[in-house]
C-alpha cells in the first residue's frame, strides 16, 4: 500500500527522522495561512502517489502568503501528469506547504527487501534527487549497499560503511548515521516494503533533512498496523480495483478487450500471455483464488464486464479445490443475474469437469466450450476481433 | 524415486482443526499419505477426523514419529509455526499459508540457515510424489508416477502443466510448488540440485513467473551443474510493470524481473523455453525422446 508524502513525513517524524516544517492544505486559503505561519519562502507540493511531480508542474516555490494562495490555486484541482500517472493524469486534492531549504548537498537513501538474499538492504548514494534506478544501471559503483541481519539489527558498522561511502566526514557523518538508524527503525516497525528519502539534503547550516519521503507498506503486514491502513487513499486507486479488493479478488485493469477470469495467479498470467499469443489483447488480470464461492464468481463477473472495453469473456479454471460444477453454477447464476450478452468462452479442467460442462450445456445460455487453453485463447481472440469489425 | 516426500514421510498437520487444515488433511489421508498427527495448541489429546491432535509439534515428533510438517495456520502466526517445526527437528516443513508479512519471513529464513530443516513455501500448493505421498493441497488424481520432476512458483499453473503431462502418459517423480512470495524457504536451484541427484528423475519442468531473479539463478545452475534436460516456462509476458500480479513476489520492480529477461537467461543456459503455456507437455515429451 502506498501513502502520500505528507503522511510518510508524519510517520518518520514519530521516529525522530528530521523533516522540514510544514503542513498539508486542501484549499488556497489554507496554503496561504500555513505559509504565513512558516514565514519566508515556502514550497507548495502536490500530494499524489505517483512520482515525477516536479517535472509535471506539481511542485512550486512561493515567496509570500499571497503567492502561496496563488500557487495553491494553480496546483489544487489540476490533473497532474507524470511518467507514472498514465496519460489522463491524477487529480490533486491536497498540497503540502513546507519551509524552503537552503540546500548544500543532495543525497539518496533507501531501504527495500533484497529478495535474492532475503534481507533488508539499505542503499545510499551521493547522486541525490536523481532516479536511483537509472543510477543503478549507469553507475552502480555510485551506490553503497549494506544488508541488515534481523538477529542483530542495525549496527554502527552499517552506518559507517554508508556514511564513508557517501564521502562524508565529521558532524555530517554522525548525522547521517543517526538518520539511517531512525529510518531503518521506521521501516522495520511499520512493515514497510520501501522507505525512500530522495533527496536527503544537507542544508547550508549543516542540518540533515528528509526533503522528500516515500513509504510503501507490505500488504501482508498491514493488518498489524491499523494506523497505517487508515491512511489509504482510494481516490489514488482504480475504482474497479477498489471494488474487487472488497471481495478478496485480485484484479488489475489492462488496456485490451478480452476480459479474463482465472483461478490462481500463475495461471491468470499464463492466460493473459496466451491471449496475446493468439492475437488478442487481455483486458485485465483477475484471480478468483483457489476456493471461490458462487457469490465471488458473480462479483468477479460484474467487475469484469463493467470495463466497457471488454468484448468477450474468457474463463479458464483448473479445478482443484474449486470444483468445476460449483464454478458452472456460479457462472450460470451470474450470467442470468447480470443479463450478460457478451460472448463467453469457457475452458474448464479438473475435478468434476464432466458435470460442469453438462451444466453449462443444459443452461440454454450461449457459452462457447473450449477443450484446451490454446483453443480457448484462439476462440476468444477471434470473438473480440469479430465484434470489433 | 522421488525427492522431499515419499513412503517414509510421516506428516504432522499444524492447524489441523481449522477449516483449511481439516479439509486438506483429509485429502492427503485419502491419497494414502501417512498423516500421523495434528497440532492445535490446547486441543492436545483429542481425535480430529480420526487423527490424534497434539499441543505442540515436539509431542507429535516424540509420540507419533512425525518427520514432515504441513502448515495451515493464519498468516500472522505462520512464522511462529515454522520456527516451532524446525525447533522440533522436523526435516521437511511445507507451509501453505498465503499472506505472511515479508519481514517475518526475513527472520524465519535467516533463522533456518545452517539448520537441518528445509522449508517449502510459504504461499505454495505443497509437494507430491505421485503414488507415494501428497503433502499439500493439489488435486492428487491428476498426477501419475513417472520420470519428470516439476518445480514451480505457482499453484494452478502447475496443475495445468501436470494435466498436460498426464494426458500424454508422462508421469511425475515429484512436483514441488516453491511458492509465490518474495522470500521462500526452498529455491529453484535447491530443487534442481535434488532432481539432478535423483535417479528417478530424467527431465525437469521449471515454471517461473515475473519478479525477482530466481529464474536467472536457476539458469546459471543448469548451465554449470546439470546434464538432465530442463524445459521451462515463464508466466507474465504481458504483465504491466510495478503491479503485484496476485502473488506477492510477482512484480516487475524498477524495470527488473521481466519475463523477457528470464526467458533470455534460461535459453542461454540451454533450457528449452515454451513460448506458450499450452506447449509445456509437448516440449517435455520431446526432451524425454531426445535423451
Amino acid at each position: 500500500m502506498k501513502i502520500h508524502e505528507y503522511q510518510a513525513k508524519a510517520i518518520l517524524g514519530e521516529f525522530g527522522v528530521p523533516v522540514p516544517r510544514g503542513r498539508v492544505a486542501g484549499t488556497p486559503a489554507e496554503a496561504s495561512a500555513i505559509a504565513r505561519e512558516l514565514g519566508g519562502t515556502v514550497v507548495v507540493k502536490a500530494q499524489i502517489h505517483a512520482g515525477g511531480r516536479g517535472k509535471g508542474g506539481g511542485v512550486k516555490l512561493a515567496k509570500s502568503p499571497e503567492d502561496a494562495a496563488q500557487v495553491g490555486s494553480q496546483i489544487l484541482g489540476m490533473m497532474l501528469k507524470t511518467h507514472q500517472t498514465g496519460p489522463e493524469g491524477q487529480q490533486v486534492k491536497r498540497v503540502l506547504v513546507e519551509e524552503a531549504m537552503d540546500i548544500r548537498q543532495e543525497l539518496y537513501l533507501g531501504i527495500v527487501i533484497d529478495r535474492s538474499v532475503g534481507l533488508p538492504v539499505i542503499m545510499a548514494s551521493s547522486a541525490g534527487g536523481m532516479d536511483i534506478e537509472e543510477v543503478a544501471q549507469t553507475r552502480p559503483e555510485a551506490i553503497t549497499k549494506v544488508h541488515v541481519d534481523p538477529a542483530t539489527g542495525i549496527q554502527g558498522y552499517h552506518t559507517r560503511k554508508l556514511g564513508f561511502g557517501l564521502g562524508l566526514t565529521g558532524d555530517t557523518l554522525k548525522g547521517v548515521a543517526d538518520f539511517v538508524i531512525r529510518l531503518y527503525r521506521a521501516f522495520e516497525a511499520k512493515d514497510c516494503s520501501l522507505a525512500e528519502i530522495n533527496p536527503l539534503v544537507i542544508t547550508g547550516d549543516g542540518r540533515l533533512l528528509a526533503l522528500d519521503a516515500k513509504m510503501t507498506f507490505d500488504d501482508n503486514g498491514i493488518s498489524r498496523h491499523p494506523d497505517v491502513l487508515a491512511l489509504r487513499d482510494v481516490d489514488e486507486e482504480s475504482p474497479l480495483e477498489v471494488e474487487a479488493s472488497k471481495y478478496n479478488l485480485s484484479y488489475i485493469k489492462l488496456d485490451g478487450n478480452v476480459g479474463c477470469m482465472v483461478n490462481g495467479a500463475g495461471l491468470a498470467m499464463a492466460t493473459m500471455d496466451i491471449i496475446k499469443l493468439a492475437g488478442g489483447e487481455p483486458a485485465n488480470f483477475l484471480d478468483v483464488g483457489g476456493g471461490a464461492s458462487a457469490e465471488q464468481i458473480e462479483n468477479a463477473f460484474r467487475i469484469l464486464i463493467s470495463d466497457r472495453n471488454v468484448k468477450v469473456v474468457l474463463i479458464n479454471i483448473f479445478g482443484g479445490i474449486l470444483r468445476c460444477d460449483r464454478l458452472a453454477e456460479g457462472v450460470i447464476k451470474a450470467v442470468r443475474a447480470l443479463d450478460v450478452t457478451l460472448p463467453i468462452v469457457i475452458r474448464m479442467e479438473g475435478t468434476n469437469v464432466e458435470l460442469g460442462r453438462q451444466m453449462l450445456k443444459e443452461s440454454g445460455l450461449n457459452f462457447v466450450n473450449a477443450e484446451t487453453m490454446a483453443d480457448a485463447a484462439a476462440l476468444a481472440a477471434q470473438a473480440a476481433g469479430a465484434v470489433h469489425s | 524415486m522421488s525427492i522431499l516426500v515419499d513412503e517414509q514421510t510421516r506428516v504432522v498437520v499444524q492447524g489441523i482443526t481449522g477449516k483449511e487444515g481439516s479439509f486438506h488433511a483429509k485429502g492427503c489421508l485419502e491419497y494414502g499419505t501417512k498423516i500421523v498427527g495434528g497440532v492445535t495448541p490446547g486441543k492436545g489429546g483429542m481425535l480430529h477426523e480420526g487423527i490424534p491432535v497434539f499441543n505442540t509439534v515436539a509431542y507429535a515428533v516424540k509420540e507419533a514419529g512425525a518427520n514432515t510438517s504441513l502448515i495451515f495456520v493464519p498468516p500472522v502466526f505462520a512464522a511462529d509455526a515454522i520456527l516451532e517445526a524446525a525447533d522440533a527437528g522436523i526435516g521437511v516443513i511445507v507451509c501453505i499459508t498465503e499472506g505472511i508479512p515479508a519481514l517475518d519471513m526475513v527472520k524465519v529464513s535467516r533463522c533456518l540457515q545452517g539448520q537441518a530443516s528445509r522449508l517449502i513455501g510459504p504461499n505454495c500448493p505443497g509437494v507430491i510424489s505421485p503414488g507415494k505421498a501428497k503433502v499439500g493441497i493439489m488435486p492428487g488424481h491428476i498426477h501419475i508416477p513417472g520420470p519428470v520432476g516439476v518445480v514451480s512458483r505457482s499453484g494452478t499453473l502447475t496443475y495445468e502443466a501436470v494435466g498436460q503431462l498426464t494426458q500424454r502418459g508422462i508421469g511425475q517423480s515429484t512436483c514441488v510448488g516453491i511458492g509465490g512470495d518474495p522470500i521462500i524457504g526452498t529455491s529453484f536451484v535447491d530443487c534442481l540440485r535434488l532432481f539432478q541427484e535423483d535417479p528417478g528423475t530424467q527431465a525437469i519442468l521449471l515454471i517461473g513467473e515475473i519478479g525477482g531473479t530466481a529464474e536467472e539463478e536457476a539458469a546459471a545452475f543448469v548451465n554449470a551443474h546439470m546434464d538432465k534436460p530442463v524445459v521451462g516456462y515463464v508466466a507474465g509476458m504481458t504483465a504491466p510493470p510495478g503491479r503485484r500480479m496476485g502473488h506477492a513476489g510477482a512484480i516487475i520492480a524498477g524495470g527488473k524481473g521481466t519475463a523477457a529477461e528470464k526467458v533470455a537467461a534460461m535459453e542461454a543456459a540451454g533450457i528449452h523455453v515454451c513460448r506458450s503455456p499450452a506447449e509445456m507437455g509437448v516440449l517435455v515429451e520431446k526432451s524425454l525422446r531426445r535423451r
